[in-house]
């Protein structure tokens, strides 16, 4: 190659990132972060909840009901006399464990199905599109009434049926951006490469998408724990004398009557703040995501 | 002569425009032998990059053809899965837009290489030793670094030598380039053009180069052909092509470049507007554009004929042969 006379190439410097915060998270502004620290400050509690609780949670001692804030138990007990500082501690986990599996296991289905579709399109988009309509019909409620009579009821047939409830809501959205990004010439400079459909699905369509797939999942995980909570305040998901927020707003209503509201009120705070700060999170990273592809 | 590396046979396709299949390409054949260039030369809307997309099975969804391309021999229409794979890591393509064609996200290595990993087993070292070798050979020095880079940090020219370089790696046997250098601004061009010649050259592959540039064209192919609305009007030798045209749609191309010699006058224009396949006359296409078209330019289509080593399609190429410039810019 010495027939062609070739300029020089100046090498130029590489070019700072813009927005300032911590990695995964730059340019999503304050409110994020503080979000993003409370949900580590709420994860943290699930995975050792138990372990951290002052007292027994399932102990009771009906000399106790119903008694308010006193030395060593900060928010007093419960009905049945029970530790409620301790219980709010140990239902974190199943509280957030919960969501946490509706939404990997919708996510999942989801954007596989997505995906698929948007790169098959003709009958079979259709037909997926069409199942994912049907579904959508279901309201969770009744999906979860549902499940619990196949299988017993508890966290697991509540974790089922929402999963199923919510697979076509992130369906739907991953599934026109894929049509988007499937039409975008890169996608088909690959294809002429020789590139098997697999390989650019998963490394290229799905890596682009992950942005807004995760921004979804955020945004979901704040309904699936409301959703959850709902369920278990009608008895179809985790059940008392197990400790779970949802449970405790519902169990706690009997007290509110009664002049003592702290034990819904708590459990209630708790639920409103864990999904307060995912919805900020979620729409930041929405928000990022459709900036950035923009 | 032996069987062509490419060839096409009376292909036809037709597209869903706006409710209907309108045709975008009308009965075209070509060939291409091993290591021959092509030149595909016409205005926009002729159905060049059409008939690239045919050849690449790239044809938008919806479309219909008819007709065949043959590659090595095989029916490419037929082809699927690990076959059509096969096949398209054979047939390198080179776009007109370097950057809507790479995943923006990934870095240059992963676009170079990706093909050469997951299609021919290569190890990543080994890939990225070959890319920067090819880097090289296309002028980029720094190929290490280049292959950190993402596309975004790179230049347009910068980036179509990558592609360039990314269509070599594969080691094709046919090179489909459509409109590599109009993305680029002219001082560009010229290099771009000159390491892609060069390259395939070297390498002995054959190529189908795109352009609306007809000096390009015959700078670079060996044969020339000419489309206007979806049809082959002429094709023959480009240097013949250029100097002495015998369609008188061809006439108006080469008349129409700006002349860096001799008097600086008004540039000739082919009046009228381009004409698409489906809006195309009855008779012969470019009759209402055409300043020798007689009555029986707009009755009858004239057909594809063998004149001078080359095919010309015009019912008065015989009569105007030879004249053809003077008359048009007399």
């Amino acid at each position: 190659m010495s027939a062609i006379e070739l300029p020089a190439i100046v090498p130029a410097a590489p070019p700072k990132r813009s927005g300032r915060g911590l990695p995964g998270l730059r340019g999503t502004g304050v409110a994020a972060h503080i979000s993003a620290l409370v949900l580590a400050i709420a994860g943290f509690v699930a995975v050792f909840g138990a372990r951290l609780a002052p007292h027994d949670p399932d102990l009771t001692n009906l000399s106790y009901a119903f008694v308010g804030p006193i030395a060593g138990h900060p928010l007093g007990f419960d009905s049945q006399g029970r530790d409620l500082f301790s219980r709010i501690l140990a239902g974190a986990q199943s509280s957030l464990l919960g969501p946490t599996l509706v939404v990997l296991l919708a996510m999942v289905v989801g954007v596989l199905l997505a995906v698929a579709s948007a790169w098959k399109g003709g009958r079979f988009d259709t037909f997926v599109s069409a199942a994912l309509d049907v579904l959508f019909a279901f309201p969770a409620i009744v999906l979860a009434i549902l499940v619990s009579v196949i299988i017993e009821p508890g966290l697991k047939s509540a974790t089922i049926a929402l999963a199923i409830a919510y697979t076509p809501y992130i369906a739907r959205v991953v599934r026109s951006a894929a049509l988007r990004e499937r039409a975008r010439d890169y996608i088909a400079a690959l294809e002429v490469q020789g590139i098997r459909a697999t390989v650019i699905c998963v490394k290229h369509l799905g890596r682009n998408l992950l942005p807004l797939i995760v921004a979804q999942g955020a945004v979901l995980f704040g309904y699936a724990m409301v959703d959850l909570a709902a369920i278990s305040f009608l008895g179809l998901g985790v059940r008392p004398p197990q400790a779970d927020w949802g449970v405790m707003v519902s169990t706690g209503q009997s007290g509110v009557l009664q002049g003592y509201p702290l034990e819904s009120l708590a459990s209630g705070v708790c639920i409103v703040v864990v999904v307060i700060a995912v919805n900020i999170l979620g729409e930041r990273l929405t928000e990022r995501a459709n900036s950035v592809s923009r | 002569m032996s069987a062509p590396l490419l060839e096409l046979n009376e292909l036809s396709v037709q597209l869903p425009i706006s409710g209907e299949l309108r045709t975008v390409l009308h009965d075209l054949s070509l060939t291409i032998g091993e290591g021959e260039a092509l030149g595909l030369v016409g205005e926009s809307g002729s159905g060049k990059s059409m008939t690239a997309r045919a050849i690449a099975r790239l044809l938008p969804p919806g479309a219909k053809s008819t007709g065949s391309v043959r590659y090595a021999g095989t029916d490419i229409g037929s082809l699927k899965g690990a076959a059509l794979r096969s096949f398209r890591a054979e047939v390198a393509t080179i776009f007109q837009d370097p950057r809507a064609h790479t995943n923006p996200v990934r870095t240059i290595g992963d676009f170079m290489t990706e093909a050469l990993r997951t299609n021919h087993d290569v190890s990543r070292s080994d890939a990225a030793k070959r890319s920067i070798q090819l880097l090289s050979e296309v002028g980029i020095a720094d190929g290490a670094r280049r292959l950190e880079q993402h596309p975004h940090e790179l230049s347009g020219g910068l980036l179509q030598r990558v592609m360039i370089a990314t269509s070599l790696l594969t080691e094709p046997k046919l090179l489909l380039a459509d409109e590599p250098t109009t993305a680029l601004d002219v001082t560009t061009q010229a290099d771009v053009m000159a390491i892609l010649d060069g390259l395939r050259r070297e390498r002995g592959m054959a190529m189908l180069f795109i352009t609306h540039d007809l000096e390009l064209a015959s700078a670079v192919c060996d044969r020339t052909s000419v489309m206007y609305a979806g049809q082959l009007v002429e094709q023959r030798v480009s240097t013949e092509l250029h100097d002495d045209p015998l369609h008188p749609y061809t006439a108006g191309l080469v008349g129409a470049r700006p002349r860096i010699d001799g008097e600086v006058g008004r540039l000739a224009a082919i009046p009228g507007r381009p004409r698409s396949a489906f809006e195309a006359p009855p008779g012969c296409a470019f009759a209402d554009r055409c300043n020798h078209a007689q009555d029986v330019c707009t009755e009858a289509r004239p057909a594809l004929v063998p004149l001078d080593d080359g095919l010309v399609r015009c019912h008065r190429a015989v009569e105007l042969r030879g004249r053809l410039q003077e008359v048009t810019h007399g």
